[in-house]
């Protein structure tokens, strides 16, 4: 950047509160205020004003603004979206609805199945059809669209996905019956299937299209008055936005792509992580988050965060596998699971005891919040165990009652468990542990990936309570607890690049290869990708990288395999063939001989290579007035013991600070259990270690 | 504080530790078989089922997927393996192989891969997997046998892998005796390998929680699942009910007899007085009857209890020998999901004159594949160069119709039951074969009405692409019985099928497609629950509204 100082702010919105960062050349601060659901954009242009006045900052100095909002996840699961239309092949109307015609629970009979996000009767066939080559079977019936456009008129439609099979190897259908459309219907918002995700599967395809034109118009309306709001304030700087797969956009794109948006927050907690693992040399770790309802755990390697083609939006049933509605986005790879402060415990009929999906959320909150909570949970149980207290929620206004977690404790789990209360509580807290453990061992296994060697890096208000016991579970002997945990994710905002990819199915088998079929692919995609990321990042070097993915022919899943960024020749079949096999090898144990490999897509994805915020210099605001010692309960000893606390302020680089024991920290606690020692970076943060095996 | 005198809160909480991290690992043990199994019903649909097993060839652990005639048949098949290979002449590296229809899920498609799991030398269980094949040789996927041997190939139990070594001879006798030798080749060195994975990841997982084994754990589970199986069974009052229901099956109608009791120490579900066996393949075998009539009471009573033999201890099945439901060799059994998928429907329409308030109406059941072969086969023509190649085709789709009103939710549209088997994507689908599928959307007025009304069927056209000639192999039910509504709900309609041109098709058997023909199927709805006249008006206008419903269908939505 140029000699002027740079002033960046990013904005997160969440369900709950709304995060700010501040980076100014001293240092970063932070700022969290009560999200205004209504218009979110009030609780942003309250909370800039405020920051920048507190520091002094007239608003055209900020350089730049990075905003990623929930708006857009939230607007699929409380169904206030537009009013959506489906324009779509004749005998293919209820692809939306049908889905895979499967059940997500085996035993269940009582199980719903997610609401199409278009009705029914705003679902619209026309003849046409392709071949799966792309070959024209049946003509657009282009006399057909003008009824279906005056129905649509006369339904008040404020958007429409026109979804067509086969569209991802043909679009021209898609962009006639659009060109149509627009001209009949000049103020509807359109998304076409082979824009949005050219990718095979119509459900994946077509839900992906129908929620990104089901959002667009709240989107676009939003974002309008965020931009004229914060010009309004004067602030000159461009406005980006932040995607689920970790990279920026202009607000252009995000307006065309606004599903490309939904899962930000937990994405830009894990460019957080990964660009702090950087930071601190750590090659290989966990990232850990664990919020009020839900945690995510995060593979990073080389502190770049692991990638997926795919996400499952709204899922009913509490955050079951297969009760959403598919997306097929790039995101970053990540597992959420329903556990998280807020989760419910409860002991089943088989004297199980479970801990969420279910959340008590922040209304009403868990019991011991007073706030007419019921039901026991994940923070009752911290109280309970002496891990939280009192006086930690002082100025939240939350009147905390340590009675009411005992009791709910007592009553659902210790009577149904034989369990005293506080054993019931160390029981729920071994339950959640237990889960997001497995949660990410299998998302380990799945990579083919071994734990035992990361460090985890742990955020999110709740991730500090249970992060090493968690670590332990998986054989991790190191946790970082980063400065700031709670804005991790507007400070990951700040420290994004611009990065857009485009993926799209092709079939190829290898034994066929042919370069220039691939050149001619990626130069087409690259177009579009590098439009983008100029857009967000004008004039900064790119990087790119380009991705097969391939299988045995024969196979329905396919793995990423990273190929050279330059033009193909003919020879380079053989190269492609060993990377497959290697990648097929690390995953699987066993290459399969004598059978051709096939290329079912490619991937292409742009970065811009920025220099990066580093996480330093935050303003440490831990607790001034913290016991000496506390009662934390033991549940190896059954009973509770006397351990020492201090505050997190008052670790300084040299500091040892041996568990067992509490380190307090704003609104949460650090977790130090037996056997092991906690220590300080000179960046301020927490490094918790194995008792001899502190490097 | 005092800790309870009866109970170690560290033993409970781990062994709940130890619970969840068997049933994960199978979990990921089904979700690799998907990722890199070649046959399509397996790696789109989910055809398949994997399990964990004790030394004594309990199952403790099951993953959620594919169809229960394969998740509880596999339940029986580990033990009846040992006893062809018992414990003493496993080592380490062996893998078992078997499709034999009487000792696992009922028909020769089927594989099982059985692999033991060894840990410093010592054999603690078995990981085991069954996953449906497209093709086994024989006359292909239908009823139309007149024996097992014409069903193609037999593979009794043997070592498919011994000491880590692939048996070469067995794979080339399998190999010889298919249609797509390289896919089912693939195919079961896949399942060996998500076995191979399974046990090391189980391996790890027992060093990591300090255990030797699985014998301890495993009666702990297995006491744990049958007790609280038991527990839910006795809250239902004691006594007997009986219920029947009448197939189409093929030619002659088949009619199903369930008498259910439930006792103090389990319940028995006993099918005597059902149908003779059938000279068409579709009969089942012991194994899996148990599997389905069991499947319909887990629904039931005690869904959220684990499925492994100890749930499954709870409920004892009887059908009789030489009945439809029990034939012995070499009783053809090719198409014997049909009935199968059925058995579930018997045994809930049992529960629900028990329990009237828990059960659901009755739905379409029988999932409709659509099998079509393309090639010399069919045309006759064995000249052509691409005969063997591209020309040749052997490929099936699954569609579901309507599932049954439940006590208080309308019944689910186009979605499988009993099955766990998902739809493929028809872009894949005409991408694996050259068909054109050019219809397939909800079936208007075909759900049985009622306060809930059941779930709509589907319509379904298909073609080849180029007009040639195909075979269909026709396994499809509820084409003269409808799905009966509960508690006063109607039926749900017939499903039906024929050409476009105007021929009806049998609902059973391989046919021939002449050219240029287009192939409908009208799937059934699920019965509606309650009356009619109790149904919320702005559900009915929904309904109408979405053009799934009219007052007074037209003739041909009947």
């Amino acid at each position: 950047m140029p000699e002027e100082a740079s002033i960046r702010i990013g904005v997160d919105v969440g369900g709950t509160f709304t995060d700010f960062a501040l980076a100014l050349p001293q240092g970063i601060k932070s700022l969290k205020l009560p999200t205004t659901n209504n218009a979110p954009e009030q609780a942003i242009l309250d909370g800039v004003n405020r920051l920048l006045g507190d520091n002094n900052i007239s608003p055209d100095q900020v350089t730049g603004f990075i905003h990623g909002t929930t708006l857009a996840t939230n607007a699929i699961i409380s169904r206030t979206g537009a009013r959506t239309a489906l324009l779509t092949t004749a005998g293919f109307r209820d692809v939306l609805a049908q889905g895979d015609e499967s059940r997500f629970d085996q035993y269940d009979i009582n199980i719903t199945k997610p609401e199409p996000l278009v009705p029914r009767w705003w679902r619209y066939g026309i003849p046409e059809r392709l071949s799966a080559e792309g070959n024209v079977l049946l003509p657009l019936d282009e006399d057909a669209i003008g009824a279906i456009a005056a129905d649509m008129r006369s339904e008040n439609i404020e958007s429409v996905a026109i979804c067509f099979l086969h569209a991802h190897t043909n679009p021209d259908h898609e962009q006639r019956a659009r060109d149509h459309l627009q001209v009949l219907l000049p103020s509807v918002a359109i998304s076409l299937s082979s824009d949005v995700s050219p990718e095979i599967g119509e459900y994946s395809r077509f839900s992906t299209t129908a929620a990104n034109a089901y959002v667009q118009p709240v989107m676009s309306a939003y974002l309008e008055r965020l931009q004229s709001g914060l010009t309004d304030q004067g602030i000159k700087a461009s406005i980006f936005m932040f995607l689920s797969n970790g990279g920026l956009c202009d607000l252009d794109t995000a307006r065309r792509f606004p599903i490309r948006l939904v899962e930000s927050g937990p994405a830009g907690g894990a460019v957080f992580a990964g660009n702090l693992a950087r930071e601190l040399g750590e090659e290989e770790i966990l990232a850990f988050d664990m919020g009020g309802t839900t945690a995510k755990v995060c593979l990073i390697d080389h502190g770049v965060p692991g990638r997926s083609d795919s996400f499952e939006m709204a899922r009913e049933h509490m955050h079951r596998q297969g009760s959403g509605l598919p997306a097929r986005i790039p995101v970053i790879d990540l597992v959420e699971i329903g556990a998280g402060g807020g989760s419910i415990a409860q002991v089943d009929s088989l004297k199980r005891l479970h801990v969420g999906p279910t959340s008590a959320g922040a209304t009403p909150g868990p019991a011991c919040y007073s706030r007419g909570g019921e039901a026991a949970t994940v923070t009752d149980a911290n109280l309970l165990l002496g891990r939280l207290a009192a006086n930690d929620f002082t100025g939240s206004g939350i009147n905390i009652s340590v009675d009411r977690a005992r009791d709910v404790i007592a009553e659902q789990v210790g009577k149904a468990l034989a369990l005293t209360d506080s054993a019931g509580a160390a029981a729920i807290s071994e339950v959640v542990e237990e889960q997001m453990a497995g949660a990410a061992r299998e998302h380990a296994r799945e990579k083919g990936i071994d734990l035992r060697r990361r460090s985890m890096v742990a955020f999110g208000g709740a991730a500090p309570l249970h992060a090493v016991n968690v670590a332990a579970k998986l054989g991790i002997n190191r946790v970082i607890i980063p400065q700031a945990a709670g804005i991790g994710s507007a400070i990951g905002f700040l420290q994004s690049s611009a990065v857009f990819e485009i993926s799209h199915s092709i079939r190829v088998l290898m034994s066929c290869f042919d370069a220039s079929l691939f050149n001619q692919h990626f130069a087409a995609i690259s177009r579009n990708v590098s439009a983008a990321v100029e857009a967000a990042a004008p004039g900064i070097p790119v990087d790119e990288t380009r991705t097969l993915f391939m299988h045995y022919k024969g196979q329905g899943h396919s793995l990423a395999v990273e190929i050279p960024t330059r033009d193909l020749t003919d020879d380079d079949a053989v190269l492609l063939l060993s990377a497959f096999e290697e990648k097929y090898i690390s995953v699987y144990r066993r290459p399969l001989a004598g059978i051709d490999v096939e290329c079912v897509g490619i991937s292409l994805r742009m970065s811009s290579n920025e220099d990066l915020l580093p996480v330093r210099n935050i303003i440490n605001t831990g607790p001034a007035d913290v016991p000496d010692t506390t009662d934390l309960f033991d549940l190896m000893e059954n009973d509770y013991a006397n351990v020492p606390t201090m505050s997190r302020s008052k670790m300084e680089p040299d500091t040892i600070f041996q568990g067992p024991g509490l380190i307090k920290d704003d609104g949460t606690t650090v977790v130090v259990p037996q056997g092991y020692i906690a220590t300080c970076y000179d960046t301020g943060h927490l490094v918790i270690t194995l008792q001899g095996d502190q490097a | 504080m005092t800790s309870s005198p009866q109970n170690n809160p560290n033993d409970e909480i781990r062994f709940q530790v130890i619970w969840s991290n068997l049933i994960s690992i199978v979990e990921e043990q089904a979700r690799m078989l998907m990722r890199t199994a070649f046959s399509p019903v397996v790696r789109d649909s989910g055809d398949l089922s994997a399990a964990l097993f004790d030394r004594q060839g309990r199952m403790l652990a099951q993953a959620q997927t594919g169809t229960p005639g394969h998740v509880n048949s596999t339940a029986a098949a580990v033990p009846l393996m040992l006893e062809e290979i018992p414990l003493d002449q496993l080592d380490e590296g062996d893998h078992l192989i078997t499709n034999d229809p009487w000792l696992a899920s009922g028909h020769l498609h089927d594989i099982t891969i059985s692999s033991p799991v060894f840990r410093a030398g010592q054999l603690i269980g078995f990981f085991a997997c069954t996953c449906h094949q497209l093709d086994i040789g024989g006359r292909g996927q239908g009823p139309d046998a007149a024996s097992v041997f014409e069903e193609g190939l037999a593979i009794p139990v043997l070592k498919l892998v011994k000491k880590g070594e692939v048996n070469a001879d067995l794979m080339k006798m399998i190999r010889a005796n298919v249609r797509t030798p390289g896919e089912v080749e693939a195919d079961i060195l896949s399942y060996v390998a998500a076995n191979e994975v399974s046990a090391q990841t189980l391996c790890d997982a027992l060093d990591k929680l300090d255990l030797d084994g699985l014998e301890s754990i495993g009666d702990q589970i297995i006491n744990r699942s049958r007790t609280s199986m038991i527990d839910e069974i006795r809250k239902l009052p004691r006594g007997k009910a009986t219920n029947s229901i009448t197939l189409d099956s093929f030619g002659t109608p088949v009619e199903i007899i369930c008498t259910l009791e439930v006792g103090d120490d389990g319940l028995v579900l006993d099918f005597e007085g059902s149908s003779q066996a059938s000279t068409r393949g579709v009969n089942l075998v012991y194994n899996y009857t148990n599997a389905y009539a069991s499947f319909g009471v887990r629904c039931i009573v005690g869904p959220d209890i684990p499925n492994n033999t100890g749930s499954l201890s709870a409920i004892k099945v009887k059908a009789p020998i030489g009945s439809i439901l029990n034939v012995e060799r070499p009783w053809p059994v090719c198409a014997r999901h049909i009935i199968g998928q059925f058995l579930p429907e018997v045994v809930m329409g049992c529960l629900a004159k028990i329990a009237p308030d828990r059960v659901p109406a009755e739905g379409a059941a029988c999932l409709w594949g659509i099998q079509l072969r393309g090639g010399p086969e069919i045309d006759g023509n064995f000249d052509r160069d691409e005969a063997w190649g591209s020309g040749r085709y052997e490929t099936l789709f699954f569609n579901a119709g309507g599932t049954g009103a439940r006590p208080r939710q309308d019944g689910l549209s186009a979605t499988a039951f009993p099955s766990g088997v998902k739809a493929m994507p028809i872009e894949v689908v005409e991408s694996n074969a050259p068909i054109v599928v050019w219809r397939k959307e909800l079936r208007p007025n075909s759900a049985g009405e009622g306060r809930y009304r059941g779930g709509f069927g589907q319509d379904i056209e298909v073609a080849t692409i180029d007009g040639r000639p195909c075979g269909l192999f026709a396994m499809f039910d509820r084409t003269t019985v409808q799905a009966r509504g509960r508690e006063g709900g109607e039926s749900g309609s017939f499903g039906k099928l024929g050409l476009t041109s105007g021929q009806d098709l049998e609902p059973k058997g391989l046919q021939i497609i002449g050219p240029n023909e287009r192939m409908y199927f009208e799937l059934p709805g699920g019965g509606g629950f309650g009356p009619a006249t109790d149904r919320d008006p702005g559900l009915v206008g929904d309904d109408q509204r979405a053009g799934l419903y009219s007052v007074n269908p037209d003739a041909d939505d009947d």
